[in-house]
């Protein structure tokens, strides 16, 4: 268990060499009352996947799978899932410090700040699309101001597609973040702090290193959710091929005329959506998670 | 909220045509089928609940049409769903129990026929024609098909995976036009909503969407003979066949047909039965 975490060990060494002996021990036990329902919340989850796999047109996979238009969808989505999640790496760590340094203000303000940082979480994405359109649409606040001063407009372009996915993906970033901040021992910065570091030079030499795991953690369900973007895409960006036309635009449009296909497709979806999230060792959700208490 | 619905409520009279229609329709819908002869229903006969599954460009009318069917038979409870019918399609060959299946295209009813899901043959009621919907007060200046081609335009139009999109590919191509539209999308409502915020100077939808659009839409009629028909059919597993009849001649009968015009479609010649 290289991923046991800081708690799990002290709690091995509490236990004394039986509890090395034979491993780490379970530290609640499961009464089958618990154990039934969390079974049945396992098959929720897994159980349409496994339906997925089952009618997956195993044959023809690999034909459906490298013709032009899939790989094209491929491209977009891969390009811009990782662009938005650069993105939100960017705007999302200072945020999550944002996020945590807001712990002085009054409550109203530090609430609403929380709240709005959260509300993609919650929103449909289409109206987040929505949104973005009344935003920086052809006619929207800013951007009927931009197309005016530069000729410019942000719809039916990747860089829409890239600011839809970074609307409703950047949350995931920053709550993760957040949580490893709160994780951090605040001796440690002042400290430094002591020891005549500018604060943004404690951020970037202190702070940070320990943060990293939860950054990262952040940053892969950032793309993951990026990747599996649909709703605010789709209406912020509309959908071409090989420009904006991401892979869940391609299930959506395969299943009205050839289910087999978007089964397959789902199943690149399904492939790269796992592979993330395996990627994420159980240490860095420990850290990220471990901080939101 | 529907101003339509006024057009389409019969009272008394109207009840005693439909009573009347029935039993025919219930004849006629079996024909082509090997289904048993089955109770004629009455105005007061038939009960219990009855699941249309509807396209989603029919969703007013057919609200329309069940508010005035079970003010007839307040014995019926008809519920509606209504989504893309190639989705409807899908979740009828899963097996999903309903009754009467209103498809936007003959191809998604014909997916479902295949399947022998049907009962009889599938009634064609009604035809879609496409429209340019332009945003108000026409800012590209379109008038015509042709206009679609001018490079300074924005044109969405609908991917060819969906029925508007095929329509739209018949139509321009039936028009020698060629279009670079800026935008290809999953469904007519997504396109509408591209024109409505400016973001397109036009879009080829239905005429049904030009027309529940309201004001922030106008439409430019599109010569052309090219139209999509939906289709109606009775489903083979149906749990409530009979009550399924009458929300069926309704929607044949001239309650139907009335409210279908109103929204903006072309009404089929009654007994036009391909």
């Amino acid at each position: 268990m290289r991923g046991g975490g800081p708690r799990e060990a002290t709690d091995a060494g509490r236990r004394g060499d039986r509890g090395r002996a034979s491993g780490p021990a379970p530290r609640r036990p499961l009464p089958v009352a618990a154990l039934v329902p969390a079974l049945v919340g396992l098959a929720l989850l897994v159980a349409p996947a496994v339906a997925l796999l089952a009618r997956a047109p195993w044959t023809t996979l690999g034909a459906r799978l490298a013709s032009g238009p899939v790989l094209d969808a491929l491209r977009v989505s891969l390009t811009s899932a990782t662009l938005a999640t650069a993105l939100c790496l960017v705007l999302g760590v200072p945020l999550a410090w944002l996020l945590t340094s807001a712990d002085s203000w009054p409550a109203p303000l530090r609430r609403l700040l929380r709240a709005v940082v959260t509300v993609p979480l919650v929103l449909p994405p289409v109206v987040g699309g929505i949104a973005l359109l009344l935003l920086l649409g052809r006619r929207g606040l800013l951007g009927a101001p931009l197309e005016a001063l530069t000729g410019l407009t942000v719809p039916f372009t990747l860089g829409a597609v890239v600011l839809a996915q970074s609307f409703v993906a950047l949350p995931f970033l920053v709550l993760s973040v957040e949580g490893a901040l709160r994780g951090v021992d605040p001796g440690l910065e002042a400290a430094a702090a002591t020891l005549g570091a500018s604060r943004a030079h404690v951020f970037r030499r202190v702070t940070l290193p320990l943060v990293l795991p939860g950054v990262a953690a952040g940053a892969v369900l950032c793309f993951a959710r990026a990747l599996g973007e649909f709703g605010a895409t789709i209406t912020f960006a509309g959908t071409f091929p090989g420009r904006t036309q991401t892979l869940p635009t391609s299930v959506y449009l395969a299943q009205q005329t050839d289910p087999e296909s978007a089964v397959a497709l789902s199943l690149v979806l399904l492939a790269v959506g796992v592979g993330v999230l395996l990627l994420l060792r159980d240490r860095w959700l420990g850290v990220a998670g471990g901080g939101v208490r | 909220m529907r101003p339509l619905a006024r057009a389409g409520r019969r009272t008394a009279t109207g009840l005693a045509a439909l009573a009347l229609v029935v039993p025919v329709l219930g004849g006629c819908a079996t024909a082509g089928g090997a289904g048993p002869d089955r109770t004629p229903a009455t105005a007061d006969g038939p009960t219990g609940p009855v699941t249309v599954f509807a396209a989603a460009s029919l969703t007013d009318v057919v609200d329309d049409l069940v508010d005035d069917v079970e003010a007839a038979h307040p014995g019926l409870d008809v519920t509606v769903s209504a989504g893309g019918s190639s989705a409807l399609a899908q979740q009828i060959v899963s097996g999903a129990p309903a009754d009467l299946f209103l498809s936007a295209s003959t191809a998604t009813m014909t997916t479902v026929a295949d399947d022998g899901l049907v009962d009889g043959e599938p009634v064609t009621f009604a035809r879609g024609v496409l429209e340019i919907a332009v945003p108000a007060g026409n800012p590209g200046g379109v008038t015509d098909l042709d206009d679609l081609a001018r490079a300074d335009l924005r044109i969405a139009l609908c991917a060819e995976e969906v029925p508007c999109g095929a329509l739209a590919r018949t139509v321009l191509d039936d028009a020698g036009v060629a279009v670079t539209p800026v935008t290809l999308e999953p469904d007519v409502r997504s396109a509408l909503t591209k024109v409505e915020l400016g973001e397109v100077d036009a879009a080829l939808v239905y005429a049904t969407d030009v027309r529940s659009a309201g004001d922030r839409v106008e439409g430019v009629p599109v010569t052309s003979t090219a139209s999509t028909a939906y289709q109606a059919a009775l489903l083979r597993d149906a749990p409530s066949p009979e009550a399924a009849r009458v929300v069926l001649a309704a929607l044949l009968g001239d309650e139907g047909r009335a409210l279908l015009a109103d929204a903006g479609f072309v009404v089929a010649e009654p007994a036009d039965g391909s």
